[in-house]
C-alpha cells in the first residue's frame, strides 16, 4: 500500500511546483507553474501581481497558446453555469464550461449551439480566446459571433464588461487573442433553437482537390460543409475526398428520412443508432490504408442519399475516441492548419497535398474547409480555403514545415494559433496584419509583460 | 412522481454537494442547498437551475451552531423526500495533535454536527412515514490511522451513528439510512493530495452512487470506488500489532 493511499491523509500542502505542461499535441512540453482556482474571483485574484501568465481551458489547443512562461492558470474550477433565459435563448456561463456541459443540458430542451468545433470538449473561454470557427463558416463566421459578452480580468486585477457595445475594442481584440488581453470569467452566448438532434446529411464523392474545391464552391448554400481528403491518394487521386454537406434537419425531415427515430435520442440512443466514424481499434499507421479505402467506399456508397446523422457524430467524431492524441506517441505530433485565400487556394493546397502525400508519414485523412471572413483583428479565418492535417513530430518535420509556410506566406495566408507551435515570427507577422491592434490594446491595459504565453513569447505578441 | 420530490443537501457549496443535487434535480427532483457559505451555494445553485431548468433554493445554514439545528428543521417551508448530509472537513491532523480547539472542531464537523441534525430529520420522516437520509461518511472512519485520527475517529462516529438510526428506522418502519463510503474523491478538499488513480473517484460518481442507492437500487452502505470494500476489508482484518508498525 503506497504511503499516500487512503484517504484523509493530511500530507503536508505540496508546494505547488512548476510541472511539465503541454496541449492537446503533446508537443512542445514546457515547465509551468500550474494553479486552479475554483472560482472567477479566484481566477482574477491570481493574476494580481504575476507575470508570465495566462489562462488555459481544456488544453484542447494542440501547441503552446494555453502554457504561461511562468504561471498557468486553469480555468477548469470556473465550470458553474449561471443563468438561461429561453425568450432570448441567452445563456451566462462561466469560461470554463465545456460545449459538451452546454450540449448536454440544452440540447434536449431543443438548443445548440450555431458555432461549434470539431470537439465538444473545449471550453467556452478558449473557444472565444480562438475565435474558433465550424464547419458553417462561411456563412455564419466565427464563435464570436454567437457572443453577446463577456467579463474579462486585466492584468491589474480590474474586471471589464465587454460586447460589441461596451469595450468594443477590446471585445474584437479578445476574439482570437489567444487569452492576451485579459482573462475571461465568464460569457453570454446566444443559442440556436433547433427542432430535432439529427442532422440531414447529403454526402458527395470529388475524385480530386478540384473537384473537392468545385463541390465546396458550388454548395456555399449548405449550412455545414466539409471536406475529408484522403491523403493516401496520389497522382490524378491527389486530394480525393468525400464532401459532407448538413443541414439541421427539422421535424418534417426527421419524419420523413427516419419516422422510426425519436428527435431527441438519448445519448446512449444516439451511439447505437449511427456507427463511429473511427473506431479506435482503426488508428494505427499499419491499417491506415484499408481504413481510409473502406471509409470511401462507405462514403461513396452513400453519395446522393440523405440521412440523418446525431449531431454528436456528425460534429464530433474524434470525441468518441479518448485520447486520441495519444496514437503519435511519446514525442507528440503537429496539426498543421492553414489558410489560403480564395484566388490562390486550388494551386497551393494542391501543392501542399502533393509536398505532404510524398513526405508519407503525414496524417491518413485532412480536412478541407471553406472560410469567410474573420471576425476580430486576431481571428484566424479569412475568405478561402483551411486545410488541416496531423503530422508526428520527427527530426525532419519542422524543416518540411517551413517549406510549407514559405507557401502559405506567398499566398497571403496564415496558420491557426490555437494548432501552431512551431511557425516563426516573420510567418506570423506576415499572416496577421491585426497584430498591432492587438499590440495595441496589450499596451493599454498592462498585458504586454504580465500576460504571456510560450506562443506569444514565441511569436514577439 | 418524481416531479414533486424533492431534496435538501446539507453542505451545499461543496463538490459532493453540488454534484449529488445537480443529479437529483436532472430526475426533476426540486433542490434547497444549505451551507455557511451562502455565495457559494448561490453559485452552485444558479449552476442547478441553469442546467436542469429546475428551482433550486438556498438557505444559510452553520451546523456547528448545533442550538440552532432543530429551529432549522422546523422552519423549512417544505419538509424534503431525501435529505443528504455531506458535510465534512478533513483538517490538519498534525495541528490538531496539538491544537484542542480544532481537535475539537473536526470532531464536531465530521460527527457531532451532522449526527444531531439527521436525527431532527429521522424524527420528521418517521412522523411522516417516509423519506431517505443519506449521510456521506468515510472509509477513514473504518480502521483508525496516524495520518488522521480526529478526521477518523469522527467518520467513525458518524458511520456508526448512521447505522444504529438505520437500524431504529427499520424496525419501525419506512424511513430509510444510508451510508455512503466515497473514498478518494477529487474536490476542493483533496485538492493538495496526491491521489491513486485506480482508488479515486469524481464528485459525479459519487452523486450517480448515491441516488442509484436512493432511488433506483435501495441500498445500505456504499463504497463509491467499489475496491475500498476490499482494501478496507483487509486493512480491517490486520492484527493490530501488525497494523500499529504500519505507515498507512
Amino acid at each position: 500500500m503506497p504511503a499516500a493511499a487512503l484517504p484523509g491523509r493530511a500530507t503536508a500542502s505540496s508546494n505547488p511546483d512548476r510541472i511539465g505542461l503541454s496541449g492537446w499535441g503533446n508537443y512542445p512540453k514546457v515547465s509551468t507553474e500550474l494553479l486552479a482556482p475554483r472560482t472567477p474571483a479566484g481566477a482574477r485574484d491570481h493574476l494580481l501581481g504575476r507575470s508570465g501568465v495566462v489562462a488555459r481551458g481544456a488544453g484542447r489547443a494542440y501547441g503552446d497558446a494555453a502554457i504561461g512562461t511562468h504561471t498557468t492558470i486553469s480555468t477548469r474550477g470556473l465550470n458553474r453555469m449561471r443563468s438561461f433565459d429561453a425568450a432570448s435563448a441567452e445563456l451566462t456561463v462561466e469560461a470554463g464550461v465545456t460545449i459538451a456541459d452546454i450540449l448536454a443540458a440544452f440540447e434536449p430542451r431543443g438548443f445548440f449551439l450555431k458555432v461549434v468545433p470539431g470537439t465538444k470538449f473545449v471550453t467556452v473561454g478558449g473557444a472565444i480566446a480562438a475565435d474558433l470557427h465550424g464547419k458553417n463558416h462561411h456563412r455564419d463566421g466565427g464563435f464570436g459571433t454567437i457572443v453577446e459578452s463577456f467579463r474579462l480580468a486585466l492584468p491589474g486585477g480590474e474586471i471589464l464588461s465587454c460586447s460589441r457595445a461596451e469595450n468594443a475594442a477590446l471585445f474584437m481584440a479578445t476574439l482570437g487573442g489567444m487569452g492576451l488581453t485579459g482573462m475571461i470569467l465568464d460569457a453570454t452566448l446566444r443559442l440556436l433553437p433547433i427542432e430535432t438532434a439529427w442532422l440531414r446529411q447529403d454526402t458527395r464523392v470529388a475524385g480530386n482537390l478540384e473537384a473537392a474545391i468545385d463541390q465546396l464552391e458550388s454548395s456555399a448554400s449548405a449550412t455545414y460543409s466539409v471536406a475529408w481528403i484522403d491523403c493516401l491518394a496520389r497522382g490524378a487521386a491527389l486530394g480525393r475526398s468525400l464532401v459532407y454537406l448538413a443541414e439541421h434537419a427539422t421535424r418534417r425531415d426527421q419524419e420523413l428520412l427516419g419516422p422510426e427515430l425519436a428527435p431527441f435520442p438519448s445519448p446512449r440512443m444516439s451511439r447505437l443508432s449511427v456507427p463511429e466514424l473511427f473506431p479506435g481499434w482503426l488508428l494505427n499507421r499499419a491499417s491506415m490504408r484499408a481504413f481510409n479505402e473502406l471509409y470511401f467506399r462507405r462514403g461513396a456508397a452513400q453519395q446522393g442519399e440523405q440521412r440523418l446523422v446525431h449531431w454528436d457524430p456528425y460534429f464530433f467524431p474524434l470525441d468518441a475516441i479518448a485520447d486520441w492524441n495519444r496514437i503519435y506517441g511519446r514525442r507528440g505530433f503537429v496539426q498543421y492548419q492553414c489558410v489560403i485565400p480564395q484566388a490562390h487556394a486550388r494551386r497551393v493546397l494542391a501543392d501542399i497535398l502533393d509536398r505532404v502525400s510524398r513526405r508519407g508519414d503525414a496524417s491518413f485523412l485532412a480536412v478541407l474547409k471553406q472560410l469567410g471572413d474573420g471576425g476580430g483583428p486576431m481571428s484566424f479565418p479569412l475568405r478561402g480555403y483551411t486545410l488541416t492535417m496531423d503530422l508526428p513530430v520527427s527530426d525532419t518535420l519542422f524543416a518540411f514545415l517551413d517549406e510549407l509556410d514559405a507557401l502559405v506566406v506567398d499566398a497571403g495566408g496564415r496558420l491557426y494559433l490555437a494548432k501552431d507551435a512551431r511557425q516563426s515570427r516573420a510567418t506570423f507577422e506576415s499572416g496577421y496584419p491585426g497584430l498591432a491592434a492587438l499590440r495595441d490594446i496589450r499596451q493599454q491595459t498592462g498585458a504586454t509583460t504580465r500576460l504571456v504565453s510560450h506562443l506569444s513569447a514565441r511569436l514577439g505578441i | 412522481m418524481t416531479g414533486t420530490k424533492s431534496i435538501l443537501v446539507i453542505g451545499g457549496s461543496s463538490d459532493i454537494g453540488h454534484a449529488t443535487a445537480l443529479r437529483y434535480a436532472r430526475e426533476g427532483w426540486r433542490v434547497t442547498l444549505a451551507a455557511r457559505d451562502i455565495e457559494a451555494a448561490q453559485r452552485n445553485a444558479d449552476d442547478i437551475r441553469t442546467r436542469s431548468g429546475v428551482e433550486t433554493t438556498v438557505q444559510a445554514l452553520d451546523v456547528l451552531q448545533t442550538a440552532q439545528l432543530a429551529g432549522f428543521v422546523a422552519g423549512l417551508s417544505v419538509l424534503p423526500d431525501t435529505v443528504v448530509c455531506v458535510v465534512g472537513e478533513l483538517g490538519d491532523q498534525l495541528r490538531a495533535q496539538t491544537d484542542p480547539e480544532l481537535a475539537t472542531t473536526i470532531m464536531r464537523t465530521n460527527f457531532e454536527a451532522p449526527s444531531l441534525l439527521l436525527e431532527q430529520f429521522a424524527q420528521r420522516f418517521e412522523a411522516r412515514g417516509s423519506g431517505t437520509i443519506v449521510g456521506v461518511s468515510s472509509v477513514a472512519g473504518d480502521r483508525g490511522r496516524a495520518s488522521n485520527y480526529y478526521y477518523g475517529a469522527a467518520k467513525a462516529g458518524f458511520s456508526q451513528f448512521l447505522s444504529g438510526l438505520r437500524n431504529r428506522l427499520a424496525l419501525a418502519g419506512k424511513v430509510r439510512v444510508v451510508t455512503v463510503k466515497p473514498g478518494f474523491v477529487r474536490t476542493r478538499m483533496t485538492a493538495h493530495m496526491k491521489l491513486p488513480a485506480p482508488l479515486t473517484v469524481d464528485p459525479d460518481r459519487v452523486a450517480d452512487d448515491i441516488y442509484l442507492a436512493d432511488v433506483t437500487r435501495p441500498r445500505d452502505v456504499i463504497y463509491v470506488a467499489r475496491r475500498f470494500r476490499l482494501v478496507m476489508t483487509i486493512i480491517c482484518a490486520l492484527p493490530e500489532a501488525i497494523f500499529k508498525r504500519m505507515r498507512i
